[in-house]
């Protein structure tokens, strides 16, 4: 009983949580709580078999496939705000406090009495007696869920195929695509360019710098550039005039090539070292 | 030891399962609130099957996990090619049978 008070009130708080938190994950690692203190409950009711079974294949298999199902989907596939029928979300909250109430009420009210226990159907180990039960009374209901688990699995096969609508292209048909796109508009035949490399900063996220000192776009992959983590060049070379003071050494002759946005700054820097 | 506690807490549990079912949009969280919902019930069955000193609720819960499992393979593949056709896991986006 000990285990039920303090496991129980984690549990309503986790539900909770997952009615409250925007991002699916979030909800998945509230359930995943839920489930395997549910486990723990389990065990706490003399259902040993289900406890065991409760993590394998709920926490494993079910949580595993709703994690992966939402890496598929996105985990930017947050909720929208919009009411498409308008209070529906006021009515199900108070209709849900209603249902709880009642069922809180009026469970609360009937006495049980004091139970059984499970010591004695339990005599010579839970999973042989549930196995006796399970293949002698519900053998049927057993077979039935074979039928149940392939046609699932047949159906999930069958959902998840995707027909190809359009051949294969080939890198032969790459290659003449890139050579038609070089004739008809000018766009570079070569390979994209690589990222910048710069002395104190080096990674995909930053971009390299043309000639004229303006960041390459296509140096980038546009999946950055769509999240917006794409870091500017001359912002890296900003902090290099604090730690040049810091470690005491000369200015850097080559700055100008890498910030040309902070030109302004570095005017009075460079020009004592100009007379050279 | 007495099982209203665990009767009283599964109740709870599917209540808040369906407050989910009924409010949130992402179909996914919603299928999240649905499993709530079956283990709120497992969890009754397994307390029941200790009040009465039987077996046949702990069958129960096992049979409930296994039909669970089995939804849930198809019901994700549902999700995953809806969202395929129409970039959207959200179940309002799905109406296109109501008109």
């Amino acid at each position: 009983m000990i285990a039920f008070w303090i496991l129980a009130p984690v549990m309503v708080i986790a539900a909770l949580g997952i009615l409250f938190v925007r991002k699916a994950v979030h909800a998945a690692m509230l359930l995943a709580i839920v489930m395997m203190s549910l486990a723990v409950l389990y065990a706490a009711l003399e259902a040993p078999f289900l406890f065991a079974v409760q993590i394998i294949v709920y926490t494993g298999a079910i949580l595993m496939l709703f994690l992966f199902v939402v890496m598929l989907v996105g985990v930017d596939a947050s909720d929208s705000v919009v009411e498409t029928i308008r209070g529906q979300r006021v009515l199900a909250v108070v209709a849900g406090l209603a249902l709880g109430l009642v069922m809180v009420l009026g469970l609360s009210q009937i006495s049980l009495g004091t139970a059984v226990g499970l010591d004695g159907a339990n005599k010579g180990g839970n999973i042989e007696a549930l196995a006796n039960i399970l293949f002698s009374r519900y053998v049927f209901a057993f077979e039935t869920t074979s039928a149940l688990l392939i046609t699932a699995a047949v159906g999930a096969m069958v959902l998840a195929h995707r027909e190809r609508l359009t051949p294969r292209s080939t890198q032969a048909t790459l290659t003449a695509q890139r050579m038609k796109d070089y004739a008809e508009h000018g766009t570079h035949l070569g390979p994209l360019p690589p990222p910048g490399v710069y002395a104190r900063h080096n990674a995909v996220d930053t971009p390299a710098l043309l000639p004229d000192g303006t960041a390459a776009e296509s140096s980038v992959s546009r999946v950055l550039a769509a999240r917006g983590t794409v870091r500017s060049a001359p912002a890296r070379a900003e902090d290099i005039e604090p730690i040049q003071g810091q470690i005491g050494g000369a200015p850097h002759a080559g700055r100008d090539a890498v910030a040309p946005a902070t030109t302004t700054e570095v005017a009075p820097a460079t020009g004592e070292e100009d007379p050279k | 030891m007495n099982v209203t506690a665990y009767v009283v807490l599964s109740g709870i549990l599917f209540t808040i399962g369906c407050v989910g079912v009924l409010t949130r949009r992402n179909a996914i969280v919603v299928f999240m609130c649905v499993e709530l919902m079956l283990n709120a019930s497992n969890l009754a069955l397994v307390a029941f099957a200790r009040q009465h000193g039987n077996l046949d609720g702990q069958i129960a819960a096992f049979f409930v996990m296994v039909v669970a499992a089995a939804e849930v393979v198809v019901g994700l593949a549902i999700i995953m090619t809806i969202f395929r056709t129409r970039r959207s896991a959200s179940v309002d986006d799905a109406s296109l049978l109501k008109y």
